[in-house]
């Protein structure tokens, strides 16, 4: 949201300050409705809220107000941060928190640091212990503040009643401009109590930080020019492309130019993976054809990514003969992993549109042609051999809602089933916690982009596994009283999958601790104890009525339960610290694969 | 993802031929020479000193900003000055840092992301003044004390305070100095070192732009 579109929604703010406070005492309000009606100003939808001693006075004049905007009671303050990140993820919008003092802002920690290293715009307002309480170790306080320094764009600690309103709009600002990322406002209780004239402002400066927009023209011809030049292109996008709102110029800029792309787990869906110029995502695990394109390439055209070390692996052997472009609007992120030839500073949107009359059309047969016989050589496949692998489960998935959905996985291997099977073709259509890796996002996280994608008809999938999905479970019951639709999928091997693969593949088969039969619930009956419908398979010919079946519930969450093959294990796979070249290829097919 | 770490002594691609000696293609020798990182095995990264002047708002938690940020990225950090800028608002650092040409850029760009910074300027390779002030606490008696004010003299350093089996001494001047004196105090009984750390400016209007 730019400042100039905000406008304040306070008449009573026009008249002069100084009379209205001199003769009409009763139209101050108190910090708490000052809050409300800022939120109402900026335009917020849904606030993902827990109460507290230190905010009950927020929660009072919600009562009293009934403001324009939907408060979800979550269950756990983690929960809330979560549903915020995919309400920003699938909406664009900025996402809301509210929670308590204390304990309510510890349990965020983790939700504000995952939206920190994935760049999503999150306002988290955290209760205060009252000013003249703050560092005597009171009742429920933190340093809230300091806790969160280092995993926020920015904080703030209102200290005076007058400075709320226009202390939210920054906020706001800051979340939703330039890179996003998560804003800390904490709320003393003395400063809800106070009262104070309300107007928000409309605009607000902030020295010292100033939105990047169109690159440097120099630079982006220089980009042109060495467009025209390599005779091996590669589209390298992240999620930034997706935030930036340029999916769609890349895509046509890729199909007019005839380069190949391949995205970052966050930019899954920035181009679609049914284009035959698409070679899927490049890393870790990555299809092995894109990392292929990648060692071979003589251009990698970086857009909106980050060079983080699951997509470069070891990072000196990674794309040795290519030149970079790279097109990012954080300063910070440009050269910082691997220097690059030509940086556009720029907001990646407007810096496709610089690009886009300087790009001419191309062929790029030959290479075109090397890529597709990789792709023949060593395809993204599964064994079918009559038992249920998770890999089928995602393409039914795909098959039984069109690549339609809106995909929301969890960590480990059911987030790399997630991406390499699903075939995404919209931006915004796959949500992940890729940069923190937090396992227990995925069900809130779900949650969160169902409330932001009511009324739109939209599917929204969570997909789990055993060990992630027990660590947020509590959201189901918010999921389920208010009727969401979300289709819940498990997929059950009985074991931190991700971790038991490592200790196959590295460890000498040591399942250290990662063995959770013992612990795991009867996921059906979970289901249905929290008002939702559950259903069990373990047959890969009951997948498809299964998916019926659960695509029939409209007025609930349905929990689908699919108990897996333990061994099944994410490939191919770039070994930790390995240099690219070396990847692990699909066990089914190894006559085909190097 | 896990984060796990595997010791995978997989061959790269340029080392395999020759492990001695690697051969980097054209574009790896230059992303090398661009961060100043060794081209052999056996060089070291050109690391640097930079002497990097900042301007921040003095709003709450902006100075514990810039010291996180420097343990947050793992950056070193030399030495550090703060003191009130030319508007009573912002407050002025002199900070001290050392890496490759690749940490000194993303130091700066770094310190440019926090909201609260208003000016960050690296004046290493400008011309620019640096100045050091630092306190010498030495034991002398008055038997002693003629011959130790003859010594201080050579470096303009002066007395700021006298006890009866005291001396305390303040020097000015740039880090060089102060280490020279400190090093010649050496030869006496030393009991307290104060050093200020550096604080910079460059010589011309340029730092406003």
């Amino acid at each position: 949201m730019s400042t100039s579109t905000t406008t304040s929604q306070n008449e009573a703010a026009s008249t002069d300050e100084a009379t209205q406070e001199a003769t009409a005492p009763r139209l101050l309000a108190t910090g708490a409705e000052i809050l409300i009606r800022s939120l109402e100003a900026e335009g917020v939808e849904v606030v993902f809220g827990h109460p507290g001693g230190a905010i009950i006075g927020i929660y009072d004049e919600m009562h009293r107000i009934q403001p324009s905007f939907q408060h979800v009671l979550v269950r756990h303050e983690q929960g809330g941060t979560h549903a915020a990140e995919g309400y920003a993820k699938a909406t664009g919008k900025v996402g809301t928190v509210l929670v308590t003092s204390g304990p309510g802002a510890t349990n965020c920690v983790t939700g504000i640091a995952d939206a920190y290293m994935d760049s999503i715009p999150l306002v988290v307002f955290t209760g205060q212990v009252p000013t003249h309480l703050i560092g005597n170790d009171a009742f429920q306080e933190c340093d809230t503040i300091g806790v969160t320094r280092s995993i926020t764009k920015h904080s703030f600690l209102v200290r005076d009643v007058r400075d709320l309103a226009e202390t939210v709009r920054k906020a706001y600002h800051l979340a939703s401009t330039g890179r996003p990322g998560p804003v800390v406002v904490d709320l003393p209780k003395d400063v809800l109590a106070a009262r104070a004239p309300f107007r928000y402002p409309e605009k607000v400066t902030i020295r010292g930080y100033s939105v990047v927009g169109r690159g440097n023209a120099d630079q982006v011809r220089k980009a042109a020019q060495m467009m025209a030049e390599a005779e091996r292109p590669l589209f390298y996008v992240g999620g930034g492309t997706i935030i930036s709102g340029g999916a769609e110029k890349l895509t046509e800029l890729a199909r007019r130019a005839q380069i190949p792309v391949t995205t970052t787990l966050h930019g899954l869906g920035a181009f679609p993976e049914t284009d035959p110029l698409s070679v899927g995502m490049l890393g870790m695990h990555g299809t092995w054809y894109a990392n292929q394109a990648v060692q071979n390439a003589d251009l990698l055209i970086a857009v909106g990514a980050r060079f983080d070390d699951r997509v470069t692996g070891k990072i000196e052997a990674w794309a040795p003969h290519a030149r970079i472009i790279h097109i990012d609007i954080d300063p910070a992120c440009i050269s910082k992993n691997v220097p690059v030839d030509c940086p556009i500073l720029g907001d990646v949107s407007m810096v496709l549109d610089q690009l886009d009359p300087l790009v001419e059309p191309a062929e790029h047969t030959e290479w075109l042609d090397r890529i597709d016989a990789w792709k023949q050589e060593c395809p993204m496949d599964f064994a079918r051999d009559g038992k249920l692998r998770p890999q089928e489960i995602i393409r039914a998935l795909r098959d039984k809602t069109n690549g339609e959905a809106v995909v929301v996985t969890d960590v480990g291997q059911n987030q790399m089933w997630g991406a390499q099977f699903y075939s995404y073709v919209h931006p915004r259509s796959h949500i992940t916690s890729g940069g923190l890796g937090t396992m227990g996002f995925s069900l809130p996280a779900a949650m969160g982009a169902a409330f932001g994608l009511r009324g739109t008809g939209r599917d929204v999938i969570s997909i789990n596994g055993d060990g992630g999905v027990m660590m947020n479970m509590q959201e189901l019951g918010v999921a389920a009283a208010h009727g969401l639709p979300l289709k819940v999928v498990i997929l059950n091997n009985n074991y931190l999958g991700m971790v038991r693969q490592w200790q196959e593949l590295f460890h000498e088969e040591r399942y250290s601790h990662t063995n959770l039969e013992p612990t795991n619930p009867d996921f059906v009956r979970l289901a249905e104890a929290f008002g939702c419908v559950g259903i069990y398979c373990d047959d890969p010919r009951d997948i498809d009525g299964t998916l019926d079946a659960a695509w029939k519930v409209r007025d609930r969450p349905v929990v689908m339960e699919f108990r897996v093959v333990t061994e099944e294990k994410v490939f191919p796979m770039v070994p930790a610290g390995a240099a690219t070249d070396n990847m692990i290829t699909a066990q089914y097919s190894p006559e085909n694969c190097a | 993802m896990e984060t796990l770490t595997v010791s995978a002594d997989m061959p790269s691609t340029f080392t395999k031929e020759n492990p001695e000696r690697p051969d980097f293609t054209p574009q790896q020798l230059f992303r090398k020479q661009a961060a100043g990182e060794a081209l052999t095995p056996d060089a070291e990264d050109s690391v640097h000193r930079h002497v990097l002047t900042v301007v921040i708002d003095n709003t709450i938690g902006a100075l514990n900003r810039v010291a996180n940020l420097f343990s947050q990225r793992g950056f070193n950090l030399e030495s550090v000055t703060v003191g009130e800028a030319k508007e009573a608002s912002q407050r002025r650092l002199t900070l001290v840092t050392t890496g490759n040409d690749r940490i000194i850029g993303q130091v700066l760009k770094q310190l440019h992301s926090l909201i609260d910074t208003i000016e960050v300027d690296d004046v290493t390779h400008e011309d620019h003044v640096e100045r050091e002030l630092c306190l010498v606490k030495v034991r002398c008696s008055a038997t002693e004390r003629a011959a130790l004010l003859a010594v201080v003299e050579v470096f303009r350093a002066n007395v700021v305070n006298i006890t009866p089996d005291s001396l305390t001494f303040e020097v000015t001047g740039p880090t060089a100095k102060v280490n020279a004196f400190i090093g010649v105090m050496r030869d006496y009984d030393v009991r307290e070192v104060a050093r200020s750390g550096r604080v910079a400016m460059r010589r011309r209007l340029a730092f406003e732009h």
